[in-house]
């Protein structure tokens, strides 16, 4: 579904990804852990088409085509979504316009009909209750006033509707107490299946105990220094990322 | 023309849909104003002879006045000798008695700005008077208004066939030495709306007037009086539009509304004046007295904005408070693009006791354009218990263009309650990127930020012109960022 291959980009010229490589398959789910101003935002804004990076070298081919290639909105339509490590907040914009402008813009792009008005609170009601949303979240502002979990709910919410073909999770814990956490990882859990992939981008192991991962990846100064299963997630969570970086350069 | 430099051009000119103009024969007069031009204007009108003393003592009066100076505005000077004062389409004998006698010419223009004048393609409940340069061509639903006992006809007419209540009440909310706009509107206004609802009389329907400037070097200068009666109450609307041309026009009006104990006034104005090109050549020079006496206790005007066209927009629809328990109110979307400059605001003058307020502001500011806010609240030594909540919010498109806020308060009683709320804002990268990579284009995404914005005025506005300003400022702002 996504290939990675030999990625170089830079940041006002400053190198922050130097040759990283990822294969990801339909049905798969991949961390990618690893020490701070390693570069894991970094991919995940440049998959998903944030402004600001520069790529110097490398592609990346999502469903057979040049991801680079596509828009912002072009890759949403596309099935590419990513839950910011910080959802910005949309003062005036009441959250279930947004998410039925999300939602039918998407569908749009895809030559299907627009959700009805009904249909869609149904669906948003249905899936509010999996990451335990409050219906009064739904009738404010998009993150106005929300806490920093729900903010996170709000993510995994959005992600729930689009049902994206490849879900990019920034640093979705950071911030999250374990109740939380659980109640997120419902969220992701209930979106696995043998059509969507997910890259999960994280600093700790913990969310991992709830979000199973098929492979665990470590990332260093720009590039994928080791693959493995989740008992590497453990086994970072008990050494730390030194001893993995000096034996990357042995 | 290169095909770039067009593709870009009618891209600029996309966002203004009724810039065409009619092919019409008209009786214009030439450029120029002194004694004489008012004379025939008054002439034409068959006004009577205190009419006409009206008019020349404000001529002589706007004559050794000068241009307000103080508004946030950079206004070129105005040749008022380059401009004329009257110009009607050709019409047989005295006006058109019934729509059939409308010139065709005259329909389809109105169709054509979707405001349709034969009474049953028109949008029910709504009546309209159409006014084209200086005459009102037509007005729909008179009758059905007469049965209930509101008199809905153009100012012309109320001249003529309504004396006492002219005499009365025109020029006493704007007395012609108001201002210096206001002052050459009383000299030469050619026509507006009169509208009467009698004691106890809930207006049936809606009632608008659609103004159209169409004739070259021409200025309009019209001229609106709302009477509510004791316990009335009526819903008003007008909207505006023009051609597109490279020269200037002027638009000076003067609306008056009073409203009597109990009565209530709801006016809203949707105003798309041509707003010139990207250079800022052409448009409308908007500068408009707007103001309503809460005459009596309890009584109620609300103004209602939503300001889209024009180069230039001088206007602060106000109130003055003058009953007990009265209630003023003012919400305002202003948005300017391209290089439109606005000072546009209110003032709202608190004399009555437990007189009540309430000002929204919305600007919204992109491309090159500058956007004022400019407020008074007065709350006068009687006005015991007098109330005002202003909040006045601004929005940023880019990061050439500009928005101020000039809030003026003067309180002389003490136990009034003045709050002033303001806050500024730009749509920032991170909520452009966060809307499209939940699949939204850019301008989606920009139209739905900005109508989240002025959510609260639009709530405001009878329900099918809601619909229809939304519409208006999500092609206004087309192209307007990136």
């Amino acid at each position: 579904m996504l290939t990675i291959t030999d990625l170089h980009a830079t940041v006002d010229g400053k190198p922050i990804l130097n040759g990283l490589n990822l294969q990801v398959n339909a049905g798969e789910v991949h961390a990618i852990m690893g020490p701070n101003g390693s570069g894991k935002s970094t991919l995940a804004h440049i998959l998903s088409g944030r402004e600001g990076y520069q790529v110097t070298q490398g592609s990346v081919v999502y469903k057979d085509a040049d991801l680079l290639a596509l828009d912002i909105e072009a890759r949403a339509h596309q099935g590419v979504f990513l839950a910011m490590q910080y959802p910005v907040e949309l003062p005036g914009v009441n959250n279930m316009t947004f998410l039925r402008e999300s939602v039918n813009s998407v569908r749009r792009a895809r030559g299907e009909d627009e959700l009805d008005a009904v249909s869609f609170i149904q669906r948003v009601r249905e899936k509010a209750e999996l990451v335990e949303l409050p219906d009064k979240l739904l009738k404010r502002n998009v993150n106005s006033g929300f806490s920093g979990g729900e903010k996170k709910r709000n993510e995994i919410l959005q992600m729930a509707l689009l049902e994206p073909t490849l879900a990019i999770l920034d640093e979705t814990d950071s911030g999250l107490d374990i109740d939380a956490m659980r109640v997120v990882a419902n969220g992701v859990n209930a979106l696995r299946s043998p059509e969507h992939a997910m890259i999960v981008v994280t600093h700790y192991q913990r969310l991992l105990d709830y979000v199973v991962p098929d492979f665990v990846h470590v990332l260093a100064n720009g590039r994928i220094i080791r693959s493995g299963d989740k008992s590497l997630a453990h086994e970072l969570e008990e050494k730390g990322y030194g001893w993995v970086i000096e034996e990357a350069a042995a | 023309m290169g095909t770039v430099q067009k593709e870009v051009q009618s891209l600029i000119n996309s966002g203004y849909e009724h810039g065409f103009v009619t092919q019409i024969e008209s009786d214009t007069l030439p450029v120029g104003l002194d004694e004489d031009v008012i004379r025939h204007i008054s002439a034409k009108k068959q006004e009577p002879e205190w009419m006409l003393e009206r008019r020349l003592k404000a001529y002589r009066h706007w004559l050794g006045m000068t241009g307000p100076n103080w508004a946030h505005l950079n206004i070129p000077a105005i040749d008022y000798q380059a401009i004329s004062y009257y110009s009607a389409p050709k019409k047989k004998g005295d006006g058109p008695k019934s729509l059939d006698e409308v010139d065709p010419e005259l329909l389809d223009t109105y169709n054509k700005l979707g405001i349709p004048l034969e009474e049953q393609k028109a949008l029910a409940g709504v009546a309209v008077d159409a006014v084209f340069d200086s005459v009102s061509v037509a007005t729909t639903f008179r009758q059905s208004l007469a049965d209930a006992g509101v008199i809905f006809c153009s100012m012309s007419e109320a001249v003529r066939e309504y004396p006492e209540l002219i005499q009365q009440y025109l020029g006493k909310i704007v007395p012609h030495t108001d201002n210096y706009f206001a002052a050459l509107n009383a000299a030469v206004f050619s026509d507006g709306t009169f509208v009467y609802i009698p004691a106890g009389v809930r207006c049936p329907m809606e009632l608008s007037t659609y103004f159209r400037i169409n004739e070259a070097k021409t200025g309009q200068f019209e001229r609106t009086l709302i009477i509510a009666e004791q316990g009335s109450s009526v819903s008003y609307l007008e909207g505006c539009t023009a051609p597109m041309r490279d020269e200037n026009q002027l638009h000076a009006a003067v609306v008056e509304l009073i409203a009597m104990d109990d009565a209530k006034i709801k006016y809203s104005t949707v105003q798309n004046w041509y707003p010139g090109d990207a250079q800022g050549r052409g448009g409308i020079y908007n500068f408009v007295t707007k103001r309503g006496e809460c005459r009596g206790d309890r009584s109620h005007i609300s103004w209602t904005q939503v300001e889209t066209g024009s180069a230039i927009t001088w206007k602060y629809p106000s109130c003055i408070l003058r009953g007990n328990d009265s209630v003023g109110e003012f919400y305002s979307v202003a948005v300017t693009k391209g290089r439109q400059q606005a000072d546009t605001g209110t003032k709202m003058i608190h004399l009555g006791r437990n007189s009540k307020s309430t000002i929204v502001s919305k600007g919204i500011s992109a491309g090159q354009a500058q956007n004022t806010y400019r407020g008074l609240v007065r709350i006068s030594q009687r006005a015991e218990n007098a109330r005002n909540h202003t909040q006045c919010d601004s929005l940023l498109l880019g990061d050439q263009c500009s928005a101020h806020t000039y809030p003026y308060i003067e309180v002389r009683h003490p136990n009034a309650d003045v709050e002033h709320e303001a806050t500024t804002s730009k749509i920032s990268e991170d909520q452009l990127f966060y809307c499209r990579q939940r699949g939204l284009a850019e301008e989606e995404a920009v139209s739905m930020i900005v109508n989240g914005f002025c959510k609260e005025v639009f709530k405001e506005l009878p329900m099918e012109f809601a619909v229809e300003a939304q519409k208006l400022l999500n092609l206004t702002l087309e192209g307007a960022v990136g």
